[in-house]
């Protein structure tokens, strides 16, 4: 009921917001799912940067919080009453947006999903994402790289993001477990896979304060867990948090997903062995430039050959770097960071 | 009845030897000697329901789960939403609601972080700031539920939504690491100091967490201002007819609860070693889900706080317990969603010894 009374209000205020500033010309919506999380932060700048060197306006709208899904429609039918020509969103409902998706799209916009999927991907015109497959499949292949030969005796936790299980954290999940050889159950779920190196999977909601609480979790089912997968680095600052309070902080390797300032800091501290680092800069730029050229002349933005969606790339960031594993110094790391 | 008006004394005298109205309890048997103690204990049942929740998992899962590690472990992990549940019990008592405790957490560990490493200011004066933090976004609640005569709920439902968005906006969402935190500013992790006795573990922020409680059972049961909170969510206009000062009472309660999420913000600190504005945004429904559980009535005026932090507890010890049991993650809210409702089933149970 709260959560219904604030979404309403702040879907009145945007919307109101919106239609005043109505404008002329070539314009495109930025919605993100918060507009104080770095990573759409980030998203915000290269949008607006984009935006500013096509000679486009731009207007941005996000949810309060994560999961603020009433707040996102009602910025997509402001979008439609605007004229806007192209849409770019991150989703934090990725089925139930389809509808406004649809809407939009049969009023002549372009959508395209930005970092996250809609679900069906093709609800969108494109998608411009992280692999985040691969982006666990590295962190996964260097945590066994780095183990060698005591990579059959793991003890692994798995600090996921929640259990609504969204797609993000079952990709980068999955990714890892492939990427560290073991085998999955059904790809699309996490939790289901029966290796016994896998000591147990708990939920952070991507924060220090669950990512703590998870790994004392795990550590109280079995105290020799010796590699931690988590969703992101604020989890993982959290997981070494408990690790300290263990004694463990320095037997154990933590793999995370992301790529943040604090978190590529935190490799080059030894918090964290490797971290897989996406470029929510580029999906913006790319978004806009993408609907730029849709307005001109209707082009529709191709996909990353081989995958449904445009690939915005990601780069394991770390120190140590293992055989037969890619990856970019902290230096190069701290370089492309972003928040 | 001029005689009686004239000689008030002799009359008073006489009519006490006559029976007077009596509070008699006329029905019998052990359901309604239950209720009866329920009724003057109210944290008989969540202590109860705690005792009874390790002893089935003791039972269930042996040393793993009954080993002083594992139940000190869940001292720490319900540190946080301990300390905000006391906070929430004071306004619970009042008749209100605080649904702003984690935002103003969140923001009292953000000045503390923030002064000590954007200003350069020393980290005891950084500290005494967000304490001050949390006092003052308590005074504006308190300011407005006591002397605007808002509703509770509204008022705290917005400075939610205030003080959390100037969070973001001051901090940029920015973290502090652990790390810078360790080298410069020790102070603000304090509470994470922690000693060992035995196998059990224990930190200052746990120290604190009961401590706290404990002052709080003292004053609330022992002091005048103690007895005005509880004569305010009971009744405030027959509080006010009694003499209590029911404004002063309400904003004071109000500062106490801002104060105590100062502190709670600190504690914080220590627990996930940073300075995160992403983090405890949710101690406002933990902590009620605490205090209901705890058995302190969300009409006002009944219940003791030590019940708050039975029911923190209950909430800790379900979810390590099913954990360790290996249980799919959405059975502690489930099964917690239970709690609530049976919680709240017996609170009225129990209200009804006095109807």
């Amino acid at each position: 009921m709260k959560k219904l009374l604030i979404g309403t209000a702040l879907a009145a205020i945007t919307s109101a917001s919106g239609a005043m500033a109505a404008g002329h010309g070539t314009s495109a919506c930025l919605i993100t799912k918060t507009d104080t999380n770095p990573f759409f932060v980030k998203m915000r700048e290269g949008a607006e940067a984009a935006a500013e060197a096509a000679g486009i306006t731009l207007r941005s709208y996000a949810g309060k919080v994560d999961g603020d899904h009433e707040t996102q429609v009602a910025a997509i039918e402001t979008c439609i009453a605007d004229g806007a020509s192209g849409i770019l969103i991150t989703a934090s409902d990725t089925s139930s947006i389809v509808g406004a998706v649809t809407q939009a799209r049969d009023a002549g916009l372009l959508v395209i999903a930005l970092d996250t999927p809609l679900d069906p991907i093709d609800a969108a015109d494109a998608t411009f994402a992280t692999d985040n497959f691969l982006a666990g499949e590295l962190i996964g292949q260097w945590a066994a790289a780095t183990l060698g030969d005591e990579a059959p005796n793991a003890r692994i936790a798995m600090l996921d993001l929640a259990v609504s299980q969204p797609t993000v954290g079952v990709l980068r999940d999955q990714g890892f477990l492939q990427g560290f050889g073991i085998d999955l159950g059904d790809p699309n779920k996490w939790g289901d896979e029966t290796d016994p190196r896998i000591v147990g999977n708990d939920v952070t909601a991507g924060n220090e304060e669950g990512g703590r609480k998870a790994m004392e979790n795990l550590l109280a089912v079995d105290p020799s867990i010796n590699v931690v997968y988590t969703i992101n680095e604020p989890a993982a600052a959290g997981a070494y948090e408990a690790l300290k309070s263990f004694g463990r902080e320095d037997d154990v390797l933590i793999v995370s997903v992301d790529g943040g300032c604090p978190g590529v800091q935190n490799v080059a501290d030894g918090v964290i062995g490797a971290t897989s680092q996406q470029y929510p800069l580029l999906m913006a730029s790319k978004g806009i430039e993408a609907i730029v050229a849709y307005a001109a002349d209707g082009t529709l933005p191709e996909n990353t050959p081989g995958k449904n969606f445009f690939d915005t790339g990601v780069a394991l960031v770390t120190d140590q770097p293992a055989d037969g594993v890619e990856s970019i110094s902290v230096a190069e790391g701290t370089d492309l960071c972003w928040g | 009845m001029s005689g009686d008006a004239d000689n008030f004394e002799a009359a008073v005298k006489a009519k006490g030897a006559e029976a007077v109205a009596e509070f008699k309890d006329t029905r019998k048997g052990v359901l309604a000697t239950v209720q009866h103690a329920l009724h003057v204990n109210p944290a008989l049942v969540p202590l109860f329901v705690l005792v009874a929740s390790i002893i089935g998992f003791g039972l269930l899962l042996g040393s793993k789960f009954f080993s002083p590690f594992a139940l000190t472990l869940i001292l720490q992990q319900v540190q946080i939403v301990g300390i905000v549940a006391a906070a929430q019990s004071l306004v619970i008592l009042t008749a209100g609601i605080d649904l702003s405790v984690g935002a103003i957490l969140v923001l009292s560990s953000v000045v503390m972080g923030q002064f000590t490493f954007r200003y350069g200011i020393p980290v005891e004066i950084a500290v005494a700031f967000g304490l001050m933090t949390g006092m003052i976004c308590g005074y504006i609640n308190g300011w407005l539920v006591a002397v605007m005569k808002l509703p509770p709920f509204i008022v705290t439902l917005g400075m939610w939504q205030i003080v959390l968005a100037a969070t973001f906006l001051y901090s940029a969402n920015e973290t502090i690491r652990a790390q810078e935190i360790e080298a410069n500013a020790p102070l603000l992790q304090l509470f994470a100091t922690k000693f060992q006795v035995g196998g059990a573990v224990f930190t200052v922020g746990v120290v604190f967490m009961v401590l706290l409680m404990l002052v709080l059972a003292y004053v609330l049961k022992q002091t005048a201002w103690g007895r005005h909170v509880y004569a305010v969510g009971d009744d405030p206009e027959a509080a006010q007819l009694s003499g209590v000062n029911v404004r002063r009472t309400l904003i004071s309660v109000y500062v106490l609860s801002g104060l105590i999420c100062g502190f709670a913000g600190w504690a914080m600190i220590g627990r996930i070693g940073s300075v995160s504005p992403t983090s405890g945004q949710l101690a406002n429904i933990e902590s009620i889900t605490a205090v209901v559980i705890g058995g302190i009535s969300l009409f006002g005026g009944r219940g003791s706080i030590l019940g708050a932090l039975f029911g923190a507890l209950i909430v800790g010890v379900f979810t390590l317990g099913l954990r360790l049991a290996g249980a799919d993650a959405q059975w502690t809210y489930l099964l917690i969603g239970v709690l609530i409702i049976a919680a709240v089933a017996v609170d009225q149970w129990i209200r009804k010894v006095s109807a």
